[in-house]
């Protein structure tokens, strides 16, 4: 039988950019705990469109927890109070009857809010765009042997590359350090033989460019990786510093 | 200069600073070992160090690790502050694999700095300081082990230190392992590791530094042994 629970809705409004924003209290009766954290959100926003009040803004694409667009730090966590998954696979049944559920956006100054619970993450577009790439014209694709890599390095180079970017490090960490994405996207390619012709520039241009927008510099709380929902190891960060490191003294 | 002007740089000189300072406090830890068993041969070690031209020297360079270290955790909390933004979180949970004090280490740095201000006072300013330029003529700066049994015969102090002691030992958990992650020597493997040989290090020298100053209220404190005196 279908289980449904009543809930009270602390969520942060704000018009714009510029403006002061403050929360709002909602209550959302007979949400289907088999619904998920998302839904929920869209049976509030129709209550609000038929109330004649502005439907709550907030990022979402994929709803399978690949794309990386959705966001929300739900009761003090970012992606909610589960381990290893994203708001879109939130389900309701992990919240009981009566709860009173805080969903604020991403609060970093690397993230601006740009309405409501939708955040601005084009800042980790440009750290991409500063290195987070191989330059080579590959031509037609070769034989998968060619190159031989050990297994360990392929999947640890492929745990890296599960990041899909989201910026939940960014928002659970108390310095606004966005070093758990910038050295996954570093070493999912300095582990590779393909990637590592490019290492040293690659972790130059990204931390540069990292420093340059803003975001904070990590102290190792170690929040980042326990928000993950793609549970990005804190040795990524360390293999960004080696490089970094590396890469500074050849200059 | 990208000691300076880049994160990681700047993480790497907070890490170099603090593991030159570690090695620092386990030189002073065991040094200070030797005034629980034989005042007289403290008093040698601080006589062989005093004010020469290489303790100086010494001195100058571990000042100026402290002063590296501290300006650059204000320069970062700073930096880490305005990165976080102006609006901040209605509910704040510490994740459960989160180190408390990996989330509080300015303000366990600043305890370590207020007490080092009342033990500088209280040793440096009356022993090295006075050797150099005589500054508190009352006190014989080469009678080291005679200054620090008085002032550990109040049970106030010993109180006082066991507390620095304490925060001390919650900053360099963190800091030791953090050192090692920050200067790229760590992997899955040795990420434990690394927190298990900082645990167990600062432990010891917490400890150490703990026991002399308990066996030093005990032998002169409670059984009331006569503090020996250098004759001027």
């Amino acid at each position: 039988m279908e289980k449904t629970i009543d809930l009270t809705l602390k969520v942060w409004r704000q018009r714009d950019r510029k403006a002061k924003g403050q929360f709002e209290t909602y209550n959302v009766k007979g949400i289907s705990t088999d619904s998920s954290f998302l839904e929920m959100l869209d049976v509030l926003n129709e209550q609000l469109i038929n109330e004649g009040k502005e439907p709550v803004v907030f990022d979402h694409d994929c709803r399978e927890g690949i794309c990386g667009m959705c966001s929300l730090y739900i009761n003090g966590h970012p992606h909610g109070p589960d381990s290893a998954i994203t708001t879109c696979q939130l389900h309701m049944r992990k919240f009981n009857n009566g709860d009173t559920i805080t969903i604020e956006p991403w609060r970093s100054a690397g993230f601006p809010v740009i309405r409501d619970l939708m955040v601005d993450r084009t800042a980790y577009d440009q750290i991409i765009a500063a290195g987070g790439y191989t330059s080579i014209n590959v031509g037609g694709a070769q034989d998968a042997n060619a190159i031989l890599i050990p297994k360990t390095d392929a999947d640890e180079a492929m745990d890296s590359a599960s990041c899909i970017g989201c910026g939940a490090c960014v928002a659970a960490c108390k310095n606004g350090s966005a070093m758990l994405f910038v050295s996954a996207k570093v070493s999912q390619l300095a582990l590779l033989p393909q990637g590592r012709v490019e290492a040293a520039r690659r972790a130059r241009a990204m931390v540069a460019k990292m420093d340059e927008l803003g975001f904070g510099n990590c102290t190792n709380t170690g929040a980042c990786a326990a928000e993950c929902p793609k549970s990005i190891s804190l040795s990524n960060i360390a293999r960004l510093n080696r490089e970094f490191i590396k890469a500074k003294f050849q200059e | 200069m990208w000691l300076t002007n880049s994160s990681i740089g700047r993480k790497v000189v907070m890490s170099v600073s603090g593991l030159f300072l570690v090695l620092f406090l386990t030189f002073h830890m065991c040094m200070n070992l030797a005034l629980v068993f034989s005042p007289e041969a403290y008093n040698a070690i601080c006589g062989f160090l005093g004010a020469r031209w290489y303790t100086l020297a010494l001195t100058a360079v571990l000042a100026a690790g402290f002063f590296v270290h501290i300006i650059y955790a204000f320069w970062l909390t700073y930096q880490n502050r305005k990165a976080r933004g102006n609006d901040r979180y209605a509910v704040n949970v510490r994740q459960k694999d989160v180190e408390w004090s990996s989330k509080n280490m300015l303000v366990l740095g600043i305890i370590v700095i207020l007490f080092l201000v009342l033990h500088m006072a209280q040793f440096w300013y009356k022993m090295q300081l006075n050797e150099l330029l005589h500054v508190d003529p009352s006190v014989n700066p080469h009678d080291g082990s005679y200054l620090v049994i008085t002032i550990f015969q109040n049970p106030v102090m010993v109180v006082l230190y066991v507390l620095w002691l304490v925060a001390l030992w919650f900053h360099l958990t963190h800091g030791f392992w953090s050192a090692m992650q920050t200067i790229g020597l760590n992997n899955a493997v040795w990420f434990k590791r690394w927190k298990v040989i900082g645990n167990v290090f600062t432990t010891i020298i917490c400890l150490g530094f703990a026991f002399v100053v308990v066996a030093l209220y005990v032998q002169y404190g409670v059984l009331g042994w006569d503090v020996p005196q250098m004759a001027h």
